[in-house]
């Protein structure tokens, strides 16, 4: 346990200090999992602080982020930790909210004395947290998709090893999107940053697979009510390219399909806009035979890999993509390997750097910098990754499914150079 | 999309607006005009409506129409029952007074925002329509044909949100039926109009206060029930309504109810006309605007009386 100087002693401060000695040390005897970590230095935990978005609009992600998350940690202390310590979570709600989760990372930073803090998944708090982990030389390790970790705009204490960014994303599906559905794309997205990185990075590759971005609709994040924005779509649309965020997805969806009725043209979409939602809800089957990027295919595929079986498990996640307890408890699955694989790299740039404790933060950012290739693994079930360590960001494979009778069925996968772009920053350069 | 069809999809879209807001401001200005209490909790009574409507249509089975019907009524009942047991724990002791009165609504505003986080959760959970069919709209022009009809891309409204607009309007000329021509009407304006004198000639007006304040909740949560199968229920939905309500009350009159009525009419359909044509966001900053405009010009509102 690491303790601070200090400079009174008072009575109410030794008072506190032996109570929490006497928690520590009746939690310790309480966890019979920890004898069996290894004598380390420190038998310490290392501590874990986990941003989650418990409240606000990201709460549905915050939820599976949770139950992966804590599944991942479980996984890790029953394999022995990490360099023989276990792995304390410190779990702090954010509220989705960039001013909140500026704190939260101070509150990891200097209350909790947190090793990381990791888990952001929405890109406005993640601009908002990111500069401040930087001023804590705090490593901020976050699962957000956002192109803000690789455009250089954060700094060298923020890192996104563990899922792709939008732009990656974006720039693999443009072939499909332009070859097979049309080349008149007209884009809804949701007006902040993530779907800027959507509108910026879409239009751009679409025009480079000689297509056109006929009409760009931003939506706010928070809006209830959708039908009012769809009189902008052009008759000349191809393929409506759609990307929401919310809690009000479902009905997003819904009064797209009633706004076309039978004469809908060519739909893509990103699942963002069905994460959590049950493709099978009433007001959706106009959505059969429509397409979707996955970041991790929900239904189980019939090739279905050993590692993706036994990460469902873990995080108890039937075949189709829900709670095993709840069929109704739909889960994020595009997003949240992203917690499951950051987790793991942190484990294993940890024991590379023999981590010890705050003083050896820069060494595990530079253990992570270092990573490149990454195999299709129960680490990684995901698929396989490629890290570019300058630019804080990994690069992997994506999926396009087509919904048929009622599952999202993988049509094809891409590779990972489909999604790899010139490099727009160095963090390495930059001093710790 | 043409001119024409678009404008009409706008109106559509703005008359549901309009219909909901109606309700929920009705609500407001009731509380208002007879208790003179500013209810800062009213969004979240709208709320409570709509969480109340998912809890009961998810409890009974069969068709979505059973537990919509069986919504419509439990969902105002127990928000009424509920905000005249605040009211009378609350509101009561402090004795109406204008400024403790607002910090209690906002301190009830987030006891009750919070209780239902902490039980309904933080997830928009959906509620099914009892009916909900695509009705297409067909639009005319004259073109070197002649007069001839069609059926734009995209114009349609559907079945349930044609009903919303209709229950609104029938649940609002109820309302106007009981207060100008019945009893508890009299005895509401009696004690809107005096409340000394009236409690002089043997009103209980403690007791209409506190069904009134349960009759302003429960024209909230009807409204609730009735867009809950449009939009989800979710434990900060009653942040906007909340807003639009205060927006529609100012610009209405305080307390008088067919200024009410028409001031929803206005915002909603330029609210719906606006952010179609140009960008929600400009159509609230519009909204807020005139709200600005009435209070520096006309701080009566449309049809409110001054201040005696």
């Amino acid at each position: 346990m690491v303790t601070k100087p200090e400079s009174k002693f008072t009575r109410r401060g030794m008072l506190k200090t032996m109570a929490a000695g006497t928690g520590a040390i009746a939690a310790t005897s309480a966890l019979p999992g920890l004898s069996g970590f290894a004598q380390a230095q420190s038998s310490a935990p290392i501590k874990i602080g986990f941003q989650v978005h418990r409240t606000g609009i990201g709460a549905a992600y915050g939820r599976w982020y949770n139950r992966t998350t804590e599944a991942a940690v479980k996984r890790i202390n029953d394999m022995g930790g990490i360099n023989g310590r276990p792995v304390e979570l410190v779990a702090e709600d954010d509220g989705t909210d960039p001013k909140r989760g500026a704190e939260v990372v101070e509150k990891f930073a200097t209350q909790h004395e947190c090793d990381i803090a990791f888990g952001t998944l929405f890109s406005h708090v993640v601009y908002g947290s990111s500069p401040r982990a930087g001023e804590l030389k705090l490593p901020y390790f976050v699962v957000s998709e956002g192109h803000h970790v690789a455009s250089g705009k954060l700094n060298r204490y923020t890192l996104q090893p563990g899922i792709t960014d939008v732009k990656s994303q974006v720039q693999a599906m443009a072939p499909f999107v332009a070859n097979n559905l049309g080349k008149k794309v007209t884009m809804i997205f949701p007006d902040f940053a993530f779907g800027h990185d959507h509108r910026d990075f879409f239009t751009a590759a679409i025009e480079a697979q000689g297509g056109e971005v006929v009409e760009h609709i931003a939506i706010p994040p928070t809006e209830t009510s959708f039908s009012k924005y769809f009189p902008r779509i052009p008759r000349e649309t191809e393929v409506i390219y759609h990307v929401m965020v919310g809690p009000a997805v479902l009905t997003f969806v819904k009064e797209l399909g009633e706004f076309f009725g039978p004469s809908s043209p060519e739909i893509f979409g990103f699942i963002d806009s069905l994460e959590a939602v049950d493709i099978k809800s009433p007001g959706l089957e106009f959505l059969e035979g429509t397409y979707f990027w996955e970041g991790n295919p929900r239904n189980a595929q019939a090739d279905q890999t050993s590692h993706d079986k036994a990460y469902r498990a873990a995080v108890g996640v039937d075949d189709n993509g829900a709670s095993v307890e709840d069929a109704q408890d739909v889960s994020t699955y595009s997003h949240m390997f992203g917690c499951w694989e950051t987790l793991n790299i942190i484990k294993r740039g940890m024991e590379t750097a023999g981590y010890q404790g705050p003083a050896d933060r820069a060494k595990l950012i530079e253990a992570v910098e270092a990573m490149s290739d990454m195999p299709l693994s129960d680490d990684h079930p995901q698929g396989a990754k490629r890290f570019n360590g300058k630019t804080h960001q990994t690069f992997g494979h994506q999926y396009i499914s087509k919904v048929s009778d009622g599952k999202l069925v993988v049509e094809h996968t891409t590779s990972i150079e489909d999604g790899l772009y010139e490099d727009e920053v160095d963090y390495t350069t930059q001093s710790f | 999309m043409d001119f024409g069809p678009h404008l009409l999809l706008a109106s559509l879209e703005g008359a549901v607006t309009a219909a909901i807001l109606a309700l929920t401001a009705m609500g407001l200005s009731i509380v208002f005009g007879v208790m003179r209490v500013v209810n800062v909790a009213h969004g979240e009574f709208y709320m409570l409506g709509a969480v109340i409507a998912w809890w009961v249509t998810s409890l009974i089975g069969g068709h979505p129409a059973i537990g919509f019907v069986l919504a419509l009524g439990i969902a105002p009942l127990l928000v009424g029952f509920l905000a005249a047991a605040a009211d009378k724990v609350i509101l009561q002791k402090i004795n109406y007074d204008p400024d403790r009165t607002i910090v209690a609504t906002i301190g009830l505003l987030y006891i009750i925002q919070q209780t239902t986080l902490m039980t309904f959760g933080p997830d928009a959970r959906p509620v099914q329509p009892p009916f909900n069919t695509r009705i297409a709209l067909p639009w005319f022009e004259f073109g070197d044909a002649g007069f001839a009809m069609y059926w734009p891309w995209g114009l349609s409204i559907t079945s349930y949100k044609l009903f919303v607009i209709m229950a609104a309007i029938g649940i609002l000329t109820a309302l106007w039926l009981v207060i100008t021509r019945s009893k508890i009407g009299l005895i509401m304006r009696a004690t809107q109009l005096d409340s000394e004198t009236a409690l002089a000639f043997g009103v209980p007006v403690d007791r209409v206060y506190m069904w009134v304040f349960g009759l302003g909740a429960g024209l909230a949560a009807v409204g609730a029930v009735l867009v809950v199968p449009i939009q989800q229920a979710h434990y900060l939905m009653g942040h906007d309504p909340l807003l639009l309500a205060f927006i529609t009350v100012i610009i209405g009159g305080l307390g008088s109810l067919p200024g009410t009525v028409i001031a929803a009419i206005l915002i909603g359909m330029s609210d719906g006309i606006i952010s179609v044509f140009f960008s929600p966001t400009l159509a609230k900053i519009i909204a807020t605007l005139v709200v600005a405009m009435v209070l520096a010009f006309r701080p009566q509102g449309l049809l409110g009386r001054t201040a005696h």
